[in-house]
């Protein structure tokens, strides 16, 4: 093991020197709280509006969006399913039953490794958080969302969303993110894309190819 | 503690863009690329009614962050590693590249995967593992053709911006062996994951870049667009990152500003489809070891100078590069630097202490367009002329430097600036002196030694016969109570030309 001890303090050192005059461990932080907070940080549309706002922004990455009720979850994955032309879906730990049609199969993939999901025909979750303005799902390491592999490898994502976990603003996102801001997190905007040959936005790179949204009213 | 870089020449910038000029085919590239990916970000920021409270918040949170850098580096390497991450420290690039080698080695690693970092292209991260027997894997797609094509970065947000889609077809079908592969940028992209997915799936070491280290939580951010960047994160047992020092936030909070302006101003998309977080080692979820390589190379020093400390704000979404009209002309190469484009400008011969890439604070037009969209408002025309006044002030405590023609010529300048009369003087001596140089339609085409930079491309008018204040002296001058009216500017009412003179004098002696 290389130890970098020595380069340690040398450049916290050196960055002393830099700056000269240092502060108070309180003062840095009451610096800190003055900072201006000046930008939007709040909704200004109704829930119309914003589930509107969501679905727009998520067709235009490219996504399919269904909109359902939450007696209707599971007829609605099963012709989403249906007409994506796949019969079963892995789904990580704690997803309720209520979401999952019978003529499906559903596969556990709590202990799959990459090579056994790279197999699956695509992944059902939910997520902790969306945001209308960027059409933006927010997934976290929690119940009925899993490690993050789960929804990289599959080619094909289906993520059901709340109305109510839709916010409009990243601020937003963020104040509901705060309890749980050092577990493993992933914002997913669109499907798998890349801008690297002549600035062109194409869907489909390593991440799932494939992504639908059911959104619950 | 000053930078290294490997594959960069030491040529200069004009010597370097007079070869890139010539290369209609990267122009035509360039241009194309930049004026999509400007097109795209001037309608996605259009639409934001906060767009100048994100700069200016942003700006301060990332001023604040620098002002107390040895604070948030600190507090984040405790909370990193009370989460299970490990925190290396490197003075320099061949401490980096040990550190890391020592790391894949203690694995016995022979191959390793790679996110997309220009931290690691700095360093020459890649040509020092090929050296030591390890093969790096490129997994971004830009990267993979400027990899596969022996290339070197032009962007560094979209690396391969001065290829087209038949030259990346053109190197994708040699190296991969896919005869009659497409050129639609489908194509290409399907052929980089067929390509890739077997190594993300085997491979189980890889090294990442990292966009913010988030001080209160100990955790990385990466932003990204493809994947890739999410498989070598997540699939393998051990990660690696190499961050420069100044990459730190003060809060996980501090991201709802930067994950609104970075993707905005890079990509031209309201979000980019991937932004992952994580803090340490997350027990199944993700690699099982997790290293932090912190990389100061040259930066710690910037931190001193007060006007151009600034330059360490930047978040890297390449916005200046696409709005600059030099850039626009030369692409990247010209920079000689991983980092290219006005910010390049500014940041390449500091992390130098300015003995590499004096020429680059000179590769600008002062045009201003780059500050107007930095999202964390980096005023770059006022580092490249503080820079500039550095290189010069250097030059001159050099012998060479001092006997040097410019030294010479801009102190003639000064001298003669510094009063009307010598200027006067100055003004007839060239009416006649011109003589020599004026063509017949009137204007001068060719002027010799460093003047001739300016002639190269432009005809400069033949100094007319008579100034302007000798015009006005013989023909407007206002004379003591004959009621013509007064010159603007000034107050009283009887101000001849000699008063006029006079006036400036004392003005000019007071801003010297």
């Amino acid at each position: 093991m290389s130890d970098s001890s020595a380069a340690r303090v040398a450049i916290l050192e050196s960055i002393r020197t830099s700056l000269g005059a240092q502060s108070t461990p309180a003062q840095i932080a009451e610096e800190y709280a003055a900072l201006p907070r000046d930008y939007k940080r709040s909704s200004t549309l109704d829930s119309s509006a914003l589930l509107d706002l969501f679905q727009n922004r998520l067709e235009e990455y490219d996504a399919g969006v269904y909109r359902t009720t939450s007696a209707q979850i599971a007829a609605t994955i099963a012709g989403i399913v249906e007409s994506r032309k796949r019969h079963s879906l892995a789904i990580p730990e704690g997803v309720p039953t209520a979401w999952l049609p019978q003529e499906i199969r559903f596969e556990d993939a709590t202990s799959f490794d990459a090579y056994r999901l790279d197999a699956v025909e695509g992944v059902l979750t939910g997520c902790t958080v969306a945001i209308a303005e960027t059409g933006s799902m927010v997934l976290q390491n929690a119940t009925a969302q899993g490690p993050r592999i789960l929804s990289l490898v599959p080619d094909y994502h289906l993520c059901v969303v709340f109305a109510d976990q839709v916010v409009e603003t990243v601020p937003e996102a963020f104040e509901r993110l705060r309890a749980t801001d050092s577990v493993p997190t992933t914002f997913i905007s669109g499907p798998s894309a890349t801008a690297d040959i002549e600035m062109t936005r194409i869907k489909g790179v390593h991440g799932p190819r494939f992504l639908d949204v059911v959104l619950v009213l | 503690m000053s930078a290294t870089s490997p594959q960069w020449s030491a040529r200069d910038f004009p010597t370097a863009a007079k070869d890139l000029l010539a290369d209609s085919q990267i122009r035509k590239n360039v241009q194309h690329a930049t004026n999509v990916i400007q097109a795209k970000r001037a309608k996605v920021v259009g639409e934001m009614t906060d767009w100048g409270e994100l700069r200016e918040d942003g700006a301060q949170i990332r001023a604040h962050t620098l002002k107390h850098l040895d604070h948030y580096l600190a507090q984040f390497e405790e909370n990193c590693t009370r989460a299970g991450g490990q925190v290396h420290w490197a003075r320099d690039a061949a401490e980096a590249n040990q550190i890391i080698l020592d790391l894949l080695q203690q694995h016995a690693a022979k191959e390793v995967i790679k996110i997309k970092t220009m931290t690691s292209e700095e360093i020459g991260l890649n040509q020092y593992l090929e050296a030591a027997g390890i093969r790096p894997y490129e997994t971004d797609l830009a990267e993979l053709i400027i990899q596969l094509g022996r290339d070197k970065p032009s962007h560094f947000v979209v690396p391969a911006l001065h290829k087209n889609r038949q030259q990346v077809r053109e190197i994708f079908e040699r190296e991969m062996h896919l005869p009659g592969l497409g050129d639609r940028p489908e194509d290409l992209a399907t052929a980089a994951r067929t390509y890739l997915r077997e190594k993300f799936l085997r491979i189980k070491i890889a090294i990442s870049g990292g966009n913010f280290m988030i001080a209160d939580t100990g955790g990385v951010c990466i932003v990204e667009s493809e994947g890739n960047g999410r498989m070598c994160l997540t699939l393998p047992d051990v990660l690696i990152s190499l961050i420069g020092i100044e990459k730190v936030v003060p809060s996980f909070k501090d991201l709802e500003v930067f994950l609104q302006t970075l993707p905005r101003s890079a990509t031209g998309e309201r979000m980019n489809p991937y932004n992952s977080t994580w803090s340490g080692v997350h027990p199944g979820d993700g690699p099982k070891e997790f290293h932090v390589v912190l990389l100061d190379n040259g930066r710690s020093p910037i931190l001193a100078d007060k006007e151009a400390r600034q330059t360490l704000q930047c978040i890297r979404c390449g916005a200046c590069l696409n709005a600059c009209p030099v850039y626009h002309q030369t692409g990247g190469h010209a920079y000689e630097s991983v980092y290219a484009g006005p910010i390049g400008a500014i940041l390449t011969p500091q992390l130098h202490s300015m003995k590499e890439g004096r020429s680059l604070p000179y590769a600008s037009s002062l045009c201003g367009a780059c500050y107007e969209v930095c999202p964390v408002k980096i005023n770059i025309p006022e580092v490249l002329i503080h820079l500039r006044g550095k290189v010069v002030r250097e030059d001159q405590e050099t012998l060479s430097g001092k006997l040097g023609l410019w030294n010479i010529g801009m102190q003639a300048a000064a001298f003669l600036f510094a009063d009307s009369r010598r200027f006067a003087l100055a003004q007839q001596a060239g009416q006649i002196g011109q003589k020599v140089l004026v063509s017949k339609n009137g204007f001068i085409e060719w002027l010799p030694l460093m003047l001739g930079g300016w002639s190269q491309t432009r005809d400069l008018r033949a100094m007319p016969a008579q100034s302007f204040r000798e015009w006005w002296a013989k023909e407007k001058a206002p004379h003591v109570g004959n009621g013509s009216p007064r010159p603007p500017g000034t107050s009283g009412s009887s101000a001849s030309p000699a008063a006029l003179q006079s006036a400036e004098s004392a003005k000019e002696s007071r801003d010297v």
